[in-house]
């Protein structure tokens, strides 16, 4: 089967890529261009292991054909935080102790900074009903929320002041 | 040790040191490793739950262009039946090599027959449809009531009940029936007021780790073959897969990578040796991934459970009998965590008769595996929900029934020694004075009903062997090499113990997981054992560097060790004003006999068992049977928290998991046999959007044997959360539980039957 050429900006920069019409950009992401952090929990969108944003918009990407990223900007968890200093939202997932083993904080993290692009001051439920999406087997989320109120909160004052 | 001890760095919340990478995806998981030339390998599995193998055909897959090797069964070298330890229990070699790859009988849906590798994955999956197995197929065995009929069909034909004194004559699906006993159960129900005594079932649920099984392997003909995997155990990985293909353990290194979750169900081999095989077959690197849906159906679950119980007490709630009888599924082979339940089950109450029987049932279903305190929960919740069922029966509280029969220290345990100092009557008391218990459960709107309940847990906690080097460098920071697989943060506890015990910074010591090649032997991290006998390691080693350190300035001034001592990463000169710090002395360690470092190979005892109490809040839909957590308080014994906020992490996470066994979590099969719900959508974990805050009650009793007093905390908290969620919604609807879990559909029918 001949395969398909595409183009992209993944974290700003653009990328090319070749793929079969089957392959999903979470297959892309971690087997061709070997950007790992996104993860794969289940390859079905039910875990949010793979959140990845397109286009701004957060997607799982296990349910994005490869094809489909044609010209559209994507972003996944290495576009996140400085090489030499951390975003806010994982400067607060550590300080919260907000992870365990691990495996869902790359997708948590997106899918966070996702929210409080969309919603800089969201409340408790509207947080949790934002990252329903995004499973988390180890913490039972309670210090998952509170990073995300921390860094919510945090944003919201670095915006006040200036 | 004193309890009034200061710690400069043990309590503190430090960021862990492995956060970075954990929170910029640069960690490398299981499934994360690509090496140059590496093929795909995947599984075909057995659609039927039970029948005979009569024919395998691999022809066709062989044929394929892109298909490179293919293994079934008959490539193992020949095995001999073995226990081995596992985790928190044993398997069987014999039955391990059969559930990697089926011979004779196909023993549920979903058991490996075999597995091919192909250039791509796409390719390896396509390829699986041509692997043409032929099958006979044979009544399915779906439950512990049909496994134990008389006329069951018998899944392995040489199984006779083992526990009896004389051999059945026939064949069962009862591997093991045990009992166990203290004191007179008879005179003990003769001398109580009050009877209580009732069934409970619990479903098969799984421990739902968000990362599939996966490994990257290369077999090497010289002796240097390799497996990267997901584990908790990397050298029970090298034991398994040494034994199963003969080979030397010194012939085969396994690397630990990051884990993303276990809770036990990563203590065993699924991939590895067939990976091993298939790399060995195609002389080709092999990557090996489970799909979700392989996960539910092959790996893992937990026992489904049906539990009998009684409880005797006087009327002023003083508890006289306790009585149990328990049957565990154990999937299809031997080996549920029976034994444990059993021990476990009155565990939180001191009372002087009590008898315990249990049943090792197998079935046809997927081979269970050790789930955070195995086979606790499932024990527990049954005498759970009927102490608190007692309570209410003498219309006494809960809390105070508790009180009044909480082990304690000299309490004696059904499984052997009296209890030393131990926490429930604080997780108790903690529970009686928190703002939660003290406040009103509060009014519902129209159309729901609310409950409350809370109970108890108690589970063992594991020592064992544990290694750890602590190598110092030539600038004086310092390399913590531990072999025990970090599933929640265990290296920020290594480096606050080994900084406490160093009087260093913890920027300066950076603990690592080392490869069965770098690190003497460890055991699995299982058995909430890690943080203390680990730990325990590397206090060890880091007194003997501190030690070391005192040796190289006294030689640097002529001087006996008695005649140094060391505080705050310097070595001072007892008389006079001679000093050198830690960077100095590793600076100089060339001209005093090469570098520094210190190791403690140890066999950790003594681990401190584990108490809490948790107590829910619950609201209950009237309409659609729905149940919310509304507010909900896990107070446990850490013995001592090293990181408060992992420790905190490990109660609201187990809080969590058992929330979800308790109102959600089961596997549904058809009638022969097939799981019906084998995804995330359909199995369904706690969201967070399901979930209040957990509030957490640390308790602090010290473990003596631990140098800065812990326990381990990480299994007891999914315990009490089956019988304080089931028994709150029981008061809410007015209606006995004793089924979980207390899905939608299920309490709606309890609540419309009562109506």
């Amino acid at each position: 089967m001949s395969k398909t050429h595409v183009t992209t900006s993944i974290n700003a920069s653009l990328h090319e890529f070749l793929c079969e019409p089957g392959d999903t950009l979470l297959d892309v992401l971690r087997n061709e261009l070997q950007l790992t952090g996104t993860k794969e929990g289940c390859g079905t969108g039910d875990c949010g292991a793979c959140s990845v944003t397109l286009n701004g918009r957060l997607v799982c990407a296990c349910l994005v054909l490869a094809v489909e990223v044609e010209g559209m900007e994507v972003g996944t968890i290495e576009g996140i935080g400085q090489s030499d200093s951390l975003d806010v939202i994982q400067e607060k997932f550590l300080e919260h102790a907000a992870l365990q083993c691990g495996i869902c904080t790359p997708g948590l993290i997106v899918s966070t900074k996702a929210l409080l692009d969309e919603n800089p001051d969201p409340t408790e439920a509207e947080a949790r009903y934002y990252l329903a999406g995004n499973l988390c087997r180890c913490t039972g989320y309670d210090k998952i929320i509170r990073a995300v109120m921390d860094a919510a909160a945090t944003l919201g004052g670095a915006k006040e002041g200036v | 040790m004193s309890e009034a001890r200061e710690f400069k760095h043990i309590g503190q919340r430090t960021i862990r040191p492995d956060g970075y990478d954990k929170v910029t995806g640069r960690a490398n998981f299981g499934a994360d490793l690509s090496l140059p030339g590496m093929i795909w390998g995947k599984i075909h599995r057995s659609p039927h739950a039970h029948a005979k193998i009569l024919s395998i055909d691999t022809s066709k897959a062989e044929a394929h262009p892109d298909v490179l090797a293919v293994v079934t069964a008959s490539d193992f070298p020949a095995i001999q039946s073995e226990t081995i330890a596992v985790g928190e229990g044993s398997e069987d070699l014999f039955d391990l090599t059969r559930n990697l790859l089926a011979a004779d009988k196909v023993l549920y849906h979903g058991h490996a027959v075999a597995a091919l590798a192909a250039r791509s994955e796409r390719a390896a999956a396509e390829a699986l449809s041509l692997i043409e197995v032929q099958y006979e197929v044979l009544p399915p065995v779906l439950d512990l009531r049909a496994a134990m009929a008389d006329d069951a069909p018998v899944l392995h034909q040489d199984m006779f009940t083992e526990g009896y004194d004389k051999k059945p004559e026939k064949p069962s699906n009862v591997a093991t029936r045990l009992e166990a006993k203290i004191g007179d159960i008879e005179a003990g129900f003769a001398a109580a007021d009050v009877i209580v005594e009732r069934e409970f079932y619990t479903p098969t649920a799984h421990q739902g780790y968000i990362e599939p099984h996966a490994c990257t392997v290369r077999y090497d003909e010289n002796g240097q073959s390799m497996i990267w995997c997901s584990t908790q155990g990397h050298f029970d990985v090298r034991a398994r897969t040494a034994k199963i293909l003969d080979m030397d353990q010194t012939s085969l290194k396994v690397i630990a990578s990051e884990i993303g979750g276990g809770f036990g169900g990563k203590t065993t081999v699924y991939l590895e040796p067939v990976a091993l095989l298939l790399s060995k077959k195609s002389g080709c690197p092999v990557k090996m991934v489970m799909q979700r849906t392989e996960v539910f159906i092959a790996t893992g679950p937990t026992s489904a459970a049906k539990l009998w119980v009684k409880v005797g007490a006087k009327k002023d709630g003083k508890i006289t009998a306790m009585q149990g009888r328990l049957a565990y599924e154990a999937g299809a082979f031997k080996g549920s965590p029976m034994m444990p339940g059993v021990m476990t089950m009155f565990a939180p109450y001191d009372v002087a008769n009590v008898c315990v029987e249990g049943f090792d049932v197998v079935v046809n279903k997927p081979k269970v595996a050790a789930y955070r305190a195995p086979g606790a929960p499932q024990a527990e919740f049954a005498a759970e929900m009927l102490v608190s069922e007692l309570a209410d029966q003498l219309a006494m509280d809960p809390l105070e029934l508790r009180l009044k029969n909480a082990a304690r220290e000299g309490t004696q345990t059904l499984y052997g020694p009296k209890l030393k100092s131990v926490g429930l009557v604080a997780c108790l008391e903690a529970v009686k004075n928190s703002p939660h218990y003290q406040a009103p459960l509060g009014t519902p709107q129209s159309g729901k009903v609310r409950g409350r309940a809370l109970a108890s847990g108690f589970w063992f906690n594991m020592g064992g062997q544990s290694s750890v080097v602590i190598n110092m460098n030539p600038d004086g920071t310092g390399t913590i090499v531990e072999g025990s697989p970090d599933i929640g943060g265990s290296r920020a506890s290594m480096q606050m113990m080994a900084a406490e015990a160093m009087e260093l910074p913890i920027s300066r010591l950076k603990p690592i997981i080392a490869d069965t090649d770098n690190v003497p032997f460890s055991a699995t991290t299982g058995g909430s054992r890690t943080t203390y006998a680990t730990g325990m390691a590397v206090v060890e080693a880091a007194q003997k560097v501190v030690q070391q350190l005192k040796e190289r300035a006294a030689a640097l001034w002529n001087l006996t060790p008695e005649q140094v001592e060391y505080a705050d990463g310097v070595v001072h000169a007892k008389q006079g004003d001679d000093q050198l710090s830690v960077r100095e002395i590793c600076q100089a360690a060339e001209k005093t006999g090469g570098q520094i470092s210190g190791q403690a190979n140890i066999n950790a005892r003594g681990a401190g068992p584990g108490f809490a109490v948790h107590v829910c809040d619950l609201e209950v839909d009237t309409d659609t049977g729905k149940v919310d957590v509304i507010r909900y308080t896990a107070s446990q014994d850490a013995g001592k928290a090293i990181h408060p906020g992992y420790v905190e992490g490990q109660l609201q996470g187990g809080a969590v998991q058992g929330i979800g066994w308790a109102l959600n979590e089961e596997y549904i099969f058809d009638d022969q046999g097939v799981m019906e719900n084998s995804g995330f959508l359909d199995y369904r974990i706690p969201l967070a959007s399901d979930l209040p805050m957990i509030d957490t009650l640390v308790v602090e009793v010290p473990n003596t044997f631990h140098p800065y007093g812990v326990r381990g905390v990480g299994e007891t908290s999914i315990i009490p959360p089956l019988a304080a969620v089931g028994y709150a919604v029981s008061k809410a609807i007015g209606a006995p539980i004793t089924t979980l879990p207390c899905s939608p559909p299920r309490v709606l029918k309890l609540i419309q039957d009562k109506a």
